[in-house]
């Protein structure tokens, strides 16, 4: 066949075939690959959970104090217990405040220390007063707390907040 | 843009000159037996990336390795696809690298000058067979216990029998079949037998690319 002919010449056929089928081969591997690759991230279980957290009258007036409950998932081929730790402030009889003692800077896990009335973080020198508001430290926003509607106290007088992860 | 972006990096890579050398050979003409070579070679391919992304999941220790392939197989988006391709792609595998060898041997392609494609031919074939033994194992259910308990008793048969119990308990770890067997099979599985088989196949292809492949032998050959 002569080079100037408009037809497709047996070489640029065999290439534009082997490019097509090439293609498909690579896409039937490579896009359920990327399924496979981020499936934990698609079907990760979510914990949606009311948690009691004891009697209200137990906790003292005014000193912030640590309640910490676990959580159990399946990960894969696992069970993973995660613990969970709140600081429930009760501000009266009747009012009561509940913080996460997760830091808002990198998720390390804040201590009440009593001589300074503040939440620390050890991991990188935080300090939260006792409203949760930043007075030292690199934390972007004040502590997370959980709000009116995510609270409830039942007829037993029993505390208990509304828990989601995920 | 493309095109200068390619003349670009062509004229410091050599790209073009790699692609005449490696795929644009004059080959004899030559039949489908021929492309067997071919074939074995997209297979491993596909068997060290399926392998690579299975390790993603697989855990190789006795308590967790049939759960986390229980997921991989069960939980994982198209887990099923990636280890049935790397499952039914190594038997496969087998079958066309003996072809291949076959083809090989009865068309005499293994004479002068291509003894050590031949020879690293036969390396590779073993290495195979060896990936696969390694490979069949770490399900960690009663056929993969079992097929290994006889396979290593088989190379604990080697004579004198000092020697071949030494054998045994290398393979196995120790005495037993046990977490020390899944993890050492694990590691060859992955590791050893992959890095000596892609040191084999480098020599193999460098050798098919240097030396042409053989014609088909006339028949007063």
């Amino acid at each position: 066949m002569a080079k100037t002919s408009s037809r497709l010449s047996r070489r640029e056929f065999t290439a534009i075939v082997m490019g097509f089928l090439g293609s498909i081969m690579g896409a039937v591997i490579g896009l359920p690959l990327i399924g496979y690759i981020i499936s934990p991230v698609i079907k990760a279980k979510k914990i949606d959970d009311w948690v009691s957290l004891g009697a209200l009258e137990n906790y003292p007036i005014g000193i912030p104090t640590l309640f910490s409950f676990t959580r159990t998932k399946v990960n894969g081929w696992e069970q993973t217990t995660n613990s969970y730790g709140v600081y429930i402030l009760r501000e009266s009889e009747s009012s009561v405040k509940v913080f996460s003692n997760v830091c808002t800077h990198l998720s390390c896990r804040v201590n009440w220390v009593p001589e300074t009335q503040t939440f620390n973080c050890p991991c990188h020198d935080a300090k939260f007063d006792i409203n949760g508001n930043v007075v030292y430290g690199p934390p972007p926003r004040p502590m997370d707390r959980w709000g009116d509607e995510e609270i409830n106290i039942d007829a037993d007088g029993n505390l208990l907040i509304h828990f989601t992860e995920g | 843009m493309g095109v200068k972006i390619f003349e670009w990096l062509d004229e410091r890579l050599g790209l073009k000159e790699i692609y005449n050398t490696v795929l644009d050979r004059r080959v004899p003409k030559v039949n489908w037996w021929f492309t067997l070579g071919s074939a074995s070679l997209f297979l491993c391919l596909m068997q060290g990336l399926t392998g690579i992304f299975l390790t993603m999941y697989y855990v190789p220790d006795p308590t967790k390795a049939y759960d986390s392939i229980e997921y991989i197989m069960n939980g994982v988006t198209f887990g099923w696809l990636i280890r049935g391709i790397h499952h039914w792609g190594a038997s496969l595998l087998v079958i066309l690298v003996f072809i291949h060898m076959l083809r090989t041997f009865f068309y005499g392609a293994y004479k002068y000058p291509r003894e050590i494609t031949w020879l690293t031919g036969v390396g590779l074939l073993l290495f195979t067979l060896g990936m696969g033994f390694t490979g069949y194992l770490l399900p960690w259910n009663q056929r993969a216990f079992w097929a290994t308990t006889v396979g290593t008793e088989i190379a604990g048969a080697v004579p004198p029998r000092a020697l071949g119990e030494f054998i045994l308990k290398v393979l196995r770890g120790g005495v037993d079949l046990s977490a020390v067997t899944l993890a050492r099979f694990f590691s060859a599985h992955i590791w050893i037998l992959p890095a000596v088989f892609l040191a084999l196949l480098g020599i193999h292809m460098y050798l098919i690319v240097k030396l042409g492949i053989s014609s088909v032998p006339l028949d007063d050959e």
